[in-house]
């Protein structure tokens, strides 16, 4: 937020400013009773009657219950623990995950995922792209490469930790795999929310947003389903030689991303990072709304990084917020 | 020298038992998991820390708990003579390791298992101090960086000159040659995580030069925590939505009681 400030000449300082004090007002009424914030060494009211489980963020003190972390203190029956925003990514089950590989080891792929350590994903776990069932053989090993490479950006879910405590990493669906011609965006992982939907294609723009749970978010182009392309593959096997051509012609043009494309990923992810910038919470619907706002104040997409469609975003927002709740009644 | 005038004001105008005045701010640096700026009066200091991460030399990685790093280093241009000062000098390797030793004192290692935290601080405006000013720093970014940590270390030093203790000497001060404590204290706790002096003090002077500097790690911690809280709350009514959406509805008519008269 800062080093965005720097950009704004004065009347767009105050706008800005004003605009974050009224989301502050109009958030600290609502929770005011619900939510209690804590710094690091706060003790957090307990009734020790009751018995208490301590969750993470806690710690014991002499016999009262002690904030580790600064962060909002959540209560579930009986388990009391702290949530932080800023920090890494604390993986779950079944989380779906944006990486980069940095590794190809021996059986498995470590990927970077914004968690304390590298994550794992083995060989095993993941669907080969001939989409047959079967072992893993010592060619499949030695053919890793082919697959990913380092620098390579994957997509996958969170299996789960293995004894040893390393994160381990799934790819078993068409939908999971290598992310080609598009842009990868780091953003704070407390702005995504886990959802039921992480991967969209968003039509009218024929581009696929996928918003990691690690805060990693990856606008491309839009891939088809691999289905279909199996289909191509069988056919030009059943007709024989007139379709090579065809099917060369048709790698061209797979490899070559229409410009009007790549102005929309460029649209996306500009509105994706004005809105980290100011600490939005990501959904899709705020991301479109953005977009949406830009293409009617016909800005070229590099003025969406400045600082007017900045503070400009932020009075959205705080329109945006004031409206739903009045709709809520 | 005289360094406390007849009148009891020290040389920048300050009485013996005065602070600098102290200034933080939070996210200077973007890249990094945590950041803060930490002022004392013309001292000024930053810090960054990244992690926890994987363990970049497989080597130094430990089973049961996080690896601290710390890298203490001075800007050319924080110093009055600017003179090119070679990156690992003996000064600059000993305050790294006070640091380090201090903050892996306070941080639970222990939830972090094979990974590292490295801290890096950069002074950029030395006036005396820097080393408790570099402690400080570190701590609000460490909290920033969301890192588990037993209590927020604070640091003040304390000299005892012109036979008056003096807490948080300047530079000019601090190179009259007399006693410098630098303490460093978990203030919840009560305890002591860092104590250094230069020179000698008999132990009667010594005892309330400690408890002089004491003092002033507490008004610290007091304004650290006051400054990591604004920001928390900062960040949390930014981005949640989620607070508003789960609302009562009794909550709700009265939010809307108060805005839309707000909105007239």
């Amino acid at each position: 937020m800062r080093e965005l400030q720097v950009g704004l000449n004065q009347t767009q300082k105050v706008r800005l400013q004003s605009a974050l004090r009224q989301l502050e007002e109009l958030s600290s009424r609502v929770s005011n009773s619900s939510t209690a914030s804590v710094t690091v060494a706060d003790t957090i009211p307990v009734n020790l009657e009751d018995g208490v489980l301590k969750g993470h963020g806690t710690t014991e003190h002499n016999g009262e219950v002690v904030a580790t972390l600064c962060g909002v203190v959540e209560r579930v029956n009986k388990l009391v623990y702290v949530r932080t925003l800023r920090a890494r990514y604390k993986p779950e089950i079944g989380d779906i995950i944006v990486g980069r590989v940095i590794e190809v080891a021996p059986k498995r792929w470590r990927l970077e995922i914004n968690f304390s350590q590298d994550a794992v994903l083995m060989l095993s776990s993941m669907n080969l792209p001939d989409g047959i069932q079967r072992r893993r053989t010592a060619v499949d090993e030695l053919n890793m490469r082919s697959i990913f490479e380092e620098n390579n950006v994957i997509c996958a879910e969170v299996r789960g930790f293995q004894h040893d405590g390393s994160l381990h990493l799934q790819a078993r669906s068409q939908k999971y795999g290598k992310l080609e011609r598009g842009q990868l965006l780091t953003v704070p992982p407390y702005l995504v929310k886990r959802r039921k939907q992480h991967f969209h294609y968003l039509e009218q723009y024929g581009v696929d947003l996928i918003l990691g749970c690690n805060g990693f978010i990856w606008v491309g182009e839009h891939i088809e389903a691999n289905e279909d392309e199996m289909m191509i593959d069988n056919k030009s096997e059943e007709t024989g030689k007139p379709d090579l051509k065809f099917t060369a012609l048709e790698m061209q043009e797979k490899a070559f991303t229409p410009f009007v494309t790549r102005r929309n990923i460029c649209l996306i992810a500009n509105a994706v990072r004005v809105l980290s910038v100011l600490g939005f919470n990501l959904s899709l619907e705020v991301i479109i709304d953005t977009v949406e706002a830009s293409s009617s104040l016909n800005l070229d997409i590099k003025d969406m990084l400045g600082a007017e469609f900045c503070v400009l975003t932020a009075e959205r927002e705080v329109k945006r917020r004031i409206t739903l709740i009045k709709k809520k009644c | 020298m005289e360094f406390v005038s007849p009148e009891g004001l020290r040389l920048d105008g300050r009485r013996p038992m005065e602070m600098r005045q102290i200034r933080a701010e939070i996210g200077a640096v973007s890249s990094a998991d945590g950041s803060a700026v930490f002022e004392m009066g013309n001292t000024k200091v930053i810090a960054a820390v990244y992690g926890p991460r994987e363990v970049q030399n497989r080597g130094q990685q430990l089973n049961d708990q996080a690896l601290v790093r710390c890298e203490y280093s001075m800007a050319n241009f924080s110093v009055g003579d600017r003179a090119r000062r070679p990156k690992g000098d003996r000064r600059s390797i000993e305050i790294s390791l006070v640091i380090r030793q201090t903050m892996e004192a306070c941080i639970l290692t222990h939830l972090m298992p094979r990974s590292q935290i490295d801290i890096f601080v950069q002074v950029l405006q030395a006036d005396g101090g820097t080393r408790s000013a570099c402690i400080n720093a570190a701590t609000l970014a460490l909290a920033d960086a969301g890192i588990p940590m037993r209590d927020l270390v604070t640091s003040c030093s304390a000299g005892y000159l012109n036979s008056t203790p003096l807490l948080d000497l300047n530079y000019v001060e601090d190179s009259a040659g007399g006693p410098d404590v630098t303490v460093g204290i978990l203030p919840k706790l009560d305890k002591v995580t860092l104590l250094q002096m230069d020179a000698k003090l008999p132990k009667e002077t010594f005892e309330d030069v400690m408890e002089l500097a004491i003092q002033g790690c507490k008004a610290v911690a007091q304004y650290i925590r006051e400054v990591s809280t604004q920001n928390f709350i900062f960040l949390a009514s930014v981005s949640q939505l989620s607070v508003i959406r789960n609302l009562s509805m009794l909550h709700i008519s009265y939010l809307l009681a108060q805005t839309n008269e707000w909105s007239i």
